[in-house]
């Protein structure tokens, strides 16, 4: 049996992978797709931490920058813990061979990586890689998985996690190759999952494939969920594309300006302030660009070159002569699988949540930039030791074939429905309505609304199913098995939304325009035991 | 606008219909699957050319898919050398191994002083997303299956130039047989990549660093220049 199976091959499995393997765990990495495919290589501007490479920084200004944009909803041993571990974390980055941007000051090892500048930070504390900084750290990883001989098993969807006694024995996958249903028995499980923004379909910075099957699964097998309501909203994506472009256009010295020409925000305020600064211009009829023209040819092409691509092939302009229509969308989710001090799932022994799929309460109401690849990397590798901690004390004894013969059936019943309306135009209205409802200005008629209409949907989707009846290689069998975690994921969302009666960080309530003390508490949910799939 | 898919169920080019206007191709295929055949298979991620997953073959030449803009009468087939699973989804397994035989990933490191010009040594190498564009525009596999090919020897270039890396010769060890001497140096991979990656001038790099470590193009080692050849056996009786 596995000792360690982690589910995802982004930054975060992979890095937990690694600190299994080293402590002596026989470790397995299954994934959806392939290992350098996931949304940690869209990570642009850095990862943080304070090595005063330039400029002063301390670790201290690093913790209180970050509790500061939490808004009180973090837990701040986590945070201390993240913030603290930050420079040993790029120090092993470093050793692993990330080829992270230089200053020349002819120092030695991670004292010579550059910082930048991002949003919310009181000194230039991102390391960087140009604006490819979570490609460049994803495949340095990928490179190390394959020296150290890591095993991995592409292309298999994850469908539920089987648990006995509140501990988890081990998982369900679709093999989507092939088209079955397999069990995987393991000791230890690590969810490195990702997080739910693509919910927002159409308004979103995400991969099509975020839609948050791991905490959908946490969900169902009776595990918790917290701070589901806490949705980042990127202040720059490019307008009809909502391709990313980096906080670091800003943080290196863009402003943002309306149709007048005028700024109207200070831009290195945290997201939250910035991305609401930008909606409030839209909704008064303006249109919002990013400017970034006096930086420059050459330091654009210098620190930004993916983003003078992107601006040039999805919008038509160049960064250097043109502004960049911008507007903001949906781009991280603080909440999500709710862990312990020891990152394992509040309610299932045994699994352990690590990246955006999990809520370890470092981001609180507000994550900072810069602060996403450190906790996949700092937090990867402690829940890489915890998960083969406990797996050296587990029972070895396998769990049945309920939950697979279960699944089998199910999948089953998928292909022998015939006239099954299509989902993928639910797929798109979903995206409508959250954002449109559940976005960066929420309004409690709005989201009661909302909240009819997804559970009028999630009524409609026994209507719904595949038209595709291949058994093998059926894309879009798993886009309807995504479509049916985002849609199980949705209320969760709207309903805490609708029970903070307030405004924190990125969840800003008309009516409710304040801060309030009784609300300075996370909103966990879990299913009743009865609801869970046992 | 029309455009033609090559499906691999009846190994022949279907023909759909698009609205008019400018869509990336990825766009286009999602919409023929949303609206008008959800058969049609093909892989997704990102949207912003960096993820990697979504490379395919426009017209005979590899292109991302979403970075590509549709053009009337466009032909879409998967990429070359790889397994189709099914229409434009391929199977990358066998390529990825090419990373394993290289060994390309830091052998021995080291702490060292790195300066902006180090940066700049390998910045380009390691903008590669491993879309596998090169490895399918490679003609060497039409004739080596097994050539370690384009993707996998730029990484083995980029490690073996880092000051971080104390045992670069075991790379360059690695890298001999169906390696840098097996590539013509015809730069269709550089043609096609996506990232603007050179691996025609990284594996010219690593011959130079081969020859360093002693090694020689073997085919130039079956050529006889040590005995002068007269094309006929002189001692063959006249």
């Amino acid at each position: 049996m596995i000792d360690v199976l982690v589910i995802g091959s982004g930054g975060a499995g992979l890095t937990a992978a690694l600190s299994a393997k080293k402590e002596g765990a026989s470790v397995l990495v299954v994934g959806k797709t392939y290992p350098t495919n996931s949304q940690t290589s869209m990570a642009q501007g850095g990862i943080n931490a304070a090595l005063g490479n330039v400029g002063e920084d301390h670790v201290s200004s690093h913790i209180a920058d970050t509790i500061k944009s939490a808004h009180g909803l973090c837990d701040e041993d986590m945070v201390r813990q993240m913030c603290a571990d930050a420079p040993q974390t790029i120090e092993w980055l470093e050793n692993l061979g990330v080829p992270f941007s230089r200053l020349d000051n002819a120092k030695k090892g991670k004292d010579t990586v550059a910082q930048r500048q991002m949003g919310g930070a009181s000194a230039k504390r991102a390391c960087y890689a140009q604006d490819y900084t979570g490609l460049k750290i994803l495949h340095t990883l990928y490179d190390t998985c394959l020296k150290e001989n890591i095993n991995f098993l592409d292309e298999h969807y994850l469908l539920n996690l089987i648990v006995k006694d509140d501990t988890v024995k081990g998982v369900t996958f679709l093999d989507i190759q092939a088209g079955e249903v397999k069990q995987i028995d393991a000791k230890s499980v690590v969810m490195a999952t990702g997080g739910y923004g693509a919910l927002y379909h159409g308004y979103t910075t995400n991969a099509y494939g975020s839609t948050g099957d791991g905490v959908a699964a946490v969900l169902r097998a009776g595990g918790a969920v917290s701070d589901m309501e806490f949705i980042q909203f990127h202040p720059t994506a490019l307008k009809h594309s909502s391709i990313l472009i980096s906080e670091s256009a800003r943080g290196e010295g863009g402003y943002l300006l309306n149709e007048a020409g005028e700024r109207f925000i200070d831009e290195l305020k945290p997201r939250d302030e910035v991305a609401r600064a930008i909606f409030a211009q839209i909704q008064e009829g303006q249109r919002v660009f990013l400017d970034v023209r006096h930086l420059g040819a050459e330091k654009l092409m210098e620190l930004l070159p993916q983003e003078v691509a992107l601006c040039k092939m999805h919008e038509h302009v160049d960064p250097l002569t043109d502004l960049i229509p911008i507007t903001p969308v949906a781009h991280y989710t603080m909440g999500g699988i709710d862990v312990d001090y020891a990152l394992e799932v509040n309610g299932i022994k045994g699994c352990f949540a690590v990246g955006e799929c999990s809520n370890a309460k470092v981001h609180g109401a507000n994550r900072l930039g810069g602060n996403s690849l450190l906790e996949i990397i700092a937090f990867g590798r402690f829940a890489g030791e915890n998960a083969y901690k406990h797996s050296i004390y587990a029972s070895s004894k396998p769990a049945d074939t309920t939950q697979k013969e279960k699944d089998r059936r199910e999948i089953k019943a998928l292909f022998s429905q015939e006239d099954r309306s299509n989902f993928y135009p639910y797929r798109e209205s979903l995206g409508d309505l959250f954002y449109g409802k559940v976005g960066i200005v929420r309004e409690n008629k709005q989201l009661h609304v909302a909240l009819e209409e997804v559970i009028s949907m999630q009524i409609s989707q026994k209507e719904m199913g595949i038209s595709d009846k291949s058994q093998t290689n059926n894309q879009n069998l798993i886009d309807f098995l995504e479509f049916k975690n985002a849609l199980l994921l949705a209320p969760t969302i709207i309903s805490a939304a609708i029970a903070r009666d307030e405004s924190r960080g990125a969840h800003y309530k008309v009516g409710f325009e304040n801060e309030n003390d009784a609300f300075k508490q996370h909103i966990v949910l879990q299913w009743k035991k009865e609801e869970t799939c046992k | 606008m029309q455009i033609k898919i090559l499906r691999s169920k009846t190994n022949t080019h279907q023909l759909y219909t698009l609205p008019a206007g400018e869509i990336p191709l990825l766009n286009a295929l999602t919409y023929i699957k949303e609206t008008q055949d959800a058969t049609l298979t093909f892989s997704a991620g990102c949207r912003a050319s960096v993820c990697g997953t979504c490379a395919v073959r426009v017209n005979g030449r590899e292109e991302l898919a979403c970075a590509y803009k549709v053009k009337p009468g466009d032909i879409i087939e998967p990429l070359q050398y790889h397994p189709v699973l099914r229409d434009l989804k391929v199977d990358k397994h066998k390529a990825k191994e090419t990373l394993l035989t290289t060994t390309s990933w830091l052998q021995v490191s080291k702490e060292a002083s790195l300066t902006h010009s180090d940066e700049k040594l390998t910045e380009k190498q390691t903008d590669c997303i491993l879309c596998d564009s090169c490895y399918s525009a490679c003609p060497v596999y039409a004739v080596n299956p097994d050539f370690l090919g384009p993707f996998a020897l730029t990484r083995a270039y980029r490690y073996s130039i880092d000051k971080r890396e104390s045992d670069a010769k075991s790379i360059i060890d690695n890298i001999q047989s169906n390696g840098v001497w097996d590539c013509t140096l015809c730069g269709e991979c550089t043609a096609v990549c996506p990232k603007g990656i050179d691996p025609k001038m990284d594996i010219t790099m690593l011959r130079g660093l081969s020859v360093q470590e002693g090694y020689n193009d073997p085919s130039f080692m079956t050529q006889s220049f040590g005995t002068p050849d007269f094309g006929f056996d002189p001692n063959a009786g006249f």
